[in-house]
């Protein structure tokens, strides 16, 4: 399998500032160690794609950069996870801020079973704002950023899972812009979707990488060398644990990997 | 080859047979119990029955105060159940680690549910009427009612909240939400269809109970209705035990009508209970 980037589309050089990164970092499910020593910068307005095999840690990677993984009781983290320079695993770190700052879109397209409108304002209004033309203006700038507008201007309040799956994954993106955040994660954000719903969501990507950082797993290949800047490569070794086998710009992951694993998995030998 | 078939044949039409007898053994003796009430209890059924108080010990008159007896009695323990078991099964759901003193708690609340109900009563005249100095009332009997109907509310409420689907809950954390603010603003409100069923459930069941309140608060005959929480009260099931039981020369026609009205209201919430879930279904699949 050969895979065409579409180097002209790349940004020129990824030589933006490091926006988040993660330093010597291992993370254990209780006794089972799911990612090892890894150290990986993430570039502002860029986005970086997570690559590998089924099972190798990349989701639970994504989700220690909004500590997404506090929620499954047994996780220890060692190691940094730097957002601007700070360590988010430090004590003191209001997770709720954080994850402000670091929105997250999932697999699965979840909108609220509310209506559209609602959706994508639930984010502000937790987070204070009540006034309702102020409410107006962030849903249809929201709407707007993620390119869904034209599509719900006129079914704001319709229920959000009337939406095709599509929609309602850029609705959930809407839903994370709403809140402006400066890194957005998302984890596998089409692999519920059709091809040309796909395509939409990652022409999106491409131009909201304008203005956010952003960090894709993804578990097709041809997306990663598509959307991506940067592309990191995991694998498991052999107790199951994660590890960071090749981190660079993306073109050159695909076209002239240095490890041969690399280039095995992205020329489909193995995975 | 032909046998064959017809033995096949015959084993499954006696097998069907079974089947069906086995399900007219449940439905018979609930149409049966169904009928008789309201065949030898539906001429008992007037206005007055409805709203006058009794006279001549239950034998003439009305069953006004015992009606509204057992609606005060479920509203009594509903206004108590539901928030105390909606907070205890957020908790138990959402807060509560999974160590063994959780385990015992869930499994202490399943238990719960098989404590027999005069065990609750005498529960209830210990700690209500006489430690807390509440008397034979109205608020003792709700409380009463209430400790058993927990168990229902608590374990249906802690049902409804885990399921929820953990979409919901990672998209509204992801976007900056506390926890407090998830639960409040998209688990509960998911989640109510279930916790209002199980409440609903929880009031038919105590508007039948007749053992506990025996013992902490039911009168068989008041003169007034009463005006307090601390006041005695009449109740259905109960005025059901004494005019079937102890009262000689009672009508029959008035012993059935007392029952049919108690299967009325127990019956119509049960049926409002299925109503709630069956309309929460519907407008989860058709959106």
């Amino acid at each position: 399998m050969n895979i065409n980037v579409e180097l002209t589309d790349k940004k020129a050089a990824v030589n933006g500032e490091v926006r988040m990164s993660t330093k010597d970092l291992s993370l254990y499910y209780g006794s089972f160690q799911a990612l090892r020593d890894i150290s990986l910068d993430i570039p502002e307005n860029a986005i970086t794609a997570v690559i590998g095999p089924s099972g190798c840690g990349k989701s639970t990677f994504l989700r220690l950069f909004n500590r997404m993984n506090d929620l499954i009781t047994g996780v220890k983290v060692e190691g940094r996870v730097e957002l601007d320079g700070i360590n988010i695993y430090d004590k003191d770190i209001d997770v709720v801020e954080l994850r402000k700052k670091v929105g997250m879109v999932f697999q699965k397209p979840n909108p609220f079973p509310m209506s559209v409108f609602e959706n994508v304002a639930y984010g502000p209004r937790r987070h204070g704002r009540k006034n309702r033309t102020e409410l107006v203006d962030i849903v249809e700038k929201s709407l707007k950023q993620a390119a869904l507008w034209e599509e719900v201007e006129d079914k704001l309040e319709q229920s959000a899972l009337a939406l095709s799956g599509g929609q309602q994954q850029r609705l959930c993106i809407a839903r994370v812009l709403a809140v402006e955040p400066e890194v957005i994660l998302m984890d596998e954000p089409c692999s519920a979707l059709d091809p040309i719903a796909t395509l939409r969501i990652e022409d999106l990507m491409r131009n909201l990488s304008e203005s956010y950082t952003i960090v894709i797993v993804t578990h097709n290949m041809q997306q990663a060398a598509r959307v991506s800047d940067m592309s990191a490569f995991f694998m498991m070794e052999e107790d199951r644990a994660g590890i960071l086998v090749e981190y660079g710009p993306t073109a050159e992951i695909f076209t002239n990997p240095k490890d041969k694993r690399t280039e095995d998995y992205i020329t489909g030998r193995f995975g | 080859m032909k046998t064959q078939m017809t033995s096949r044949q015959m084993s499954q039409q006696v097998a069907f047979g079974l089947l069906l007898v086995a399900t007219a053994i449940v439905i018979v003796p609930v149409i049966v119990i169904i009928l008789q009430i309201i065949i030898t209890g539906g001429d008992a059924i007037t206005w007055d029955f409805l709203t006058q108080p009794p006279t001549q010990a239950g034998k003439a008159g009305g069953i006004f105060p015992a009606i509204l007896g057992t609606f005060y009695l479920m509203l009594g323990t509903i206004i108590v159940a539901l928030p105390v078991g909606v907070l205890a099964g957020v908790y138990l759901s959402e807060y509560a680690r999974d160590n063994w003193f959780t385990r015992t708690i869930n499994m202490a609340i399943v238990n719960l549910a098989g404590v027999p109900s005069i065990v609750y009563g005498l529960f209830g005249l210990g700690i209500f009427v006489l430690a807390f100095h509440f008397g034979m009332s109205l608020l003792s009997a709700s409380l009463t009612l209430a400790c058993q109907a927990l168990a229902m509310t608590v374990t249906t409420s802690r049902e409804a909240i885990l399921a929820v689907p953990g979409g919901y809950r990672e998209g509204s954390l992801a976007v900056g939400s506390t926890k407090w603010q998830t639960i409040r603003h998209i688990v509960l409100p998911q989640a109510m269809p279930g916790i209002i069923t199980g409440a609903v459930l929880a009031m038919s069941r105590a508007a039948g109970e007749t053992a506990p309140i025996l013992i902490v608060g039911a009168a068989f005959f008041l003169p007034a209705l009463p005006q307090s929480p601390f006041d005695q009260f009449m109740a259905l099931p109960y005025h059901l035990y004494t005019v079937a039981a102890h009262i000689p020369g009672m009508p029959k026609t008035t012993i059935w009508g007392v029952a049919l009205v108690l299967l009325v209201v127990v019956l119509s919430f049960n049926v409002l209970a299925t109503i709630i879930r069956l309309r929460a279904r519907k407008r989860r699949y058709s959106t």
